[in-house]
């Protein structure tokens, strides 16, 4: 289990942070908005919306080339935000930290190089029964360039992985470990520092797609060992547009650049061209600056704000709606993993997923009905669809009781 | 707009209780729909007799809006020619998509027009009029193939 902080006595003040996100304070449909869809993708606080607007009102200009005073700071604010993405992820060195449109990116860098560089026919790459798309469809791209297969780890009956079917596929064929650390559909925590630590043991690197994890998990990629570790800004209370992909030096130092231009070179001439040093060797062309700098406010937000107490906010929203909605009869939640980030993920007997999300909706909940882009998992489990409500700092138990409220609603339409 | 406009009693009723659930074998043609988007599937088979739709059936999973839809929609054009059958579609669409069309003489297809005012659920009632158009182009091709071949 994750360790959770008691939110007693820490004074975690929901009430006060909400005024930090003036989009949440509006109507929707005539009722209070309750916003339940923080896994597709978190607001924004004040303050992040302030540092972007500051960027833009004030030190705008490209990055790594003028001589001219603005582009200097615009360099210095980006390149402070880069350093502020180590420190979040307690990377050894900024020159680990490349930024991307977001985990889809990073997950495309490593596939098209480090994998069109290190596959080939009948090599094997193990992902999980939880990946979202993001974390399957690169490498589907990537083995079919280089003849490897995808290797799939089971998942039981509670969505959590089995580790000892993964211990199983680890074998001498295997290249790469790609793997999510929390379920973008169930909420399952996968323990990833075991999956690293058996695929370490036999010499094979792993990927963690961390897109749902960031929010909710204190990450730290030197405790962790990982190889690379992939996050998006916006489901961290960051700005659309921009990710990061962590790399250890050593592996982004072998890896060729994956797409050319300016900013990723050292020299070029007509014939050939060198490569820049790490990070910009995998930043070709003007980067997001305005959102790395969002990103990095956003981590500002979340570490004052203590990730374990929003994670133990979360946590006890979670434990509220999932005992609210297992009272209501026809209800039945998938994913009930014992180590679980504050996903809930549901299914109302004899009413339809879209008509769920559009009777909540019309109560004011936005949550996400459909097959959250895992489709196989989805397979899997023999649904087409589920309902999802997903937690962030600033949801509050009134919303909680709103989602219990809306689902009776639907019972009550659907007879 | 109220949840009663779109979920109607006849709708909800032709979702519990869809009409010509099922597969006709043998068939004519068979169209398979898909939104990706929110995971509805439906099939559709059809028999011909001449330019009649002789009889349909449609499976599938879907929310209660694509069910009632097609359901609806195979009790109206069970029995139809295909000049009918092309109104009808036409009418619905702009029922589904035109606060201005008119529901008069549609019967239960009326019941649709809620659909308009929740326009991310537009995609789910006419997915199963572009199956059917599938099922109907492909039993044209295979008419036509059958002649060019004789």
């Amino acid at each position: 289990m994750t360790a959770l902080r008691s939110l007693k006595g820490v004074g975690y003040d929901v009430d006060q942070l909400r005024r930090e996100f003036p989009i949440l304070g509006q109507q929707v449909n005539g009722k209070p908005l309750a916003y339940l869809d923080n896994g597709a993708s978190t607001q924004r606080p004040q303050s992040v919306l302030a540092a972007v607007n500051h960027y833009e009102t004030h030190l705008h200009a490209n990055v790594h080339r003028g001589v001219h005073t603005l582009s200097q700071l615009a360099t210095d604010a980006f390149e402070g935000a880069r350093e502020r993405v180590r420190r979040f992820l307690n990377a050894a060195s900024t020159r680990e930290i490349v930024f991307t449109r977001g985990t889809t990116e990073a997950i495309n860098l490593v596939a098209q190089s480090w994998g069109r560089s290190n596959l080939g026919p009948d090599d094997e790459i193990i992902v999980s029964a939880l990946e979202h798309h993001a974390n399957l469809v690169p490498w589907q791209m990537a083995a079919a360039a280089t003849g490897a297969r995808l290797r799939v780890v089971p998942i039981d009956e509670h969505g959590q992985l089995r580790l000892g079917a993964f211990l199983e596929l680890l074998n001498d064929r295997t290249r790469l470990v790609a793997m999510t650390h929390v379920s973008n559909a169930l909420g399952t925590v996968v323990p990833i520092e075991r999956v690293i630590d058996a695929a370490h043991h036999v010499g094979v690197p792993v990927l963690i797609d961390g897109a749902q994890a960031v929010a909710h998990l204190p990450v730290d990629v030197r405790a962790l060992g990982c190889d690379f570790y992939c996050f998006s800004g916006h489901k961290l209370y960051g700005p659309t547009g921009i990710g990061v992909l962590y790399g250890r030096a050593e592996l982004l130092d072998a890896m060729p650049p994956w797409q050319g231009g300016g900013d990723m070179i050292r020299t070029v001439t007509f014939e050939r061209s060198t490569w820049n040093d790490l990070p910009y060797k995998f930043e070709a062309g003007t980067p997001n600056m305005s959102g790395a700098i969002g990103l990095a406010a956003a981590m500002d937000f979340l570490e004052a704000l203590g990730i374990e107490h929003a994670a133990a906010h979360e946590h006890e929203l979670l434990n509220a709606a999932t005992a609210a909605l297992m009272r209501i009869p026809g209800v039945h939640i998938h994913g009930t993993a014992a180590d679980k980030a504050a996903v809930l993920s549901f299914t109302l007997k004899g009413v339809h997923p879209h008509d769920l999300g559009t009777i909540l909706d019309h109560e004011g909940v936005a949550i996400r009905a459909g097959h959250h882009c895992a489709m196989p998992l989805m397979e899997l489990l023999g649904l087409p669809a589920t309902a999802r409500a997903s937690f962030a700092c600033y949801n509050t138990m009134a919303e909680v009781e709103q989602l219990d409220a809306a689902v009776r609603k639907a019972v009550e339409v659907f007879h | 707009m109220q949840l009663t406009d779109l979920y109607r009693e006849v709708i909800l009723d032709h979702n519990k209780h869809p009409r010509n659930f099922g597969r006709l074998d043998p068939h004519d043609a068979e169209a398979k729909g898909h939104n990706p988007l929110c995971g509805d599937r439906l099939t559709v088979t059809l028999q011909r007799d001449g330019d009649r739709i002789a009889d349909i059936r449609f499976e599938g999973n879907g929310c209660a809006i694509s069910v009632a839809s097609a359901s609806m929609m195979t009790e109206a054009i069970k029995g139809k020619d295909r000049a009918t059958v092309d109104a009808l579609f036409q009418r619905v669409h702009a029922l589904l998509t035109d606060a201005s069309a008119s529901s008069a003489d549609l019967g239960k297809l009326a019941s649709l027009s809620g659909v308009r005012g929740f326009p991310a659920r537009v995609k789910c009632a006419s997915l199963c009029w572009h199956t059917l158009n599938a099922a109907l182009a492909q039993a044209d091709a295979s008419s036509a193939s059958t002649i060019s071949t004789e």
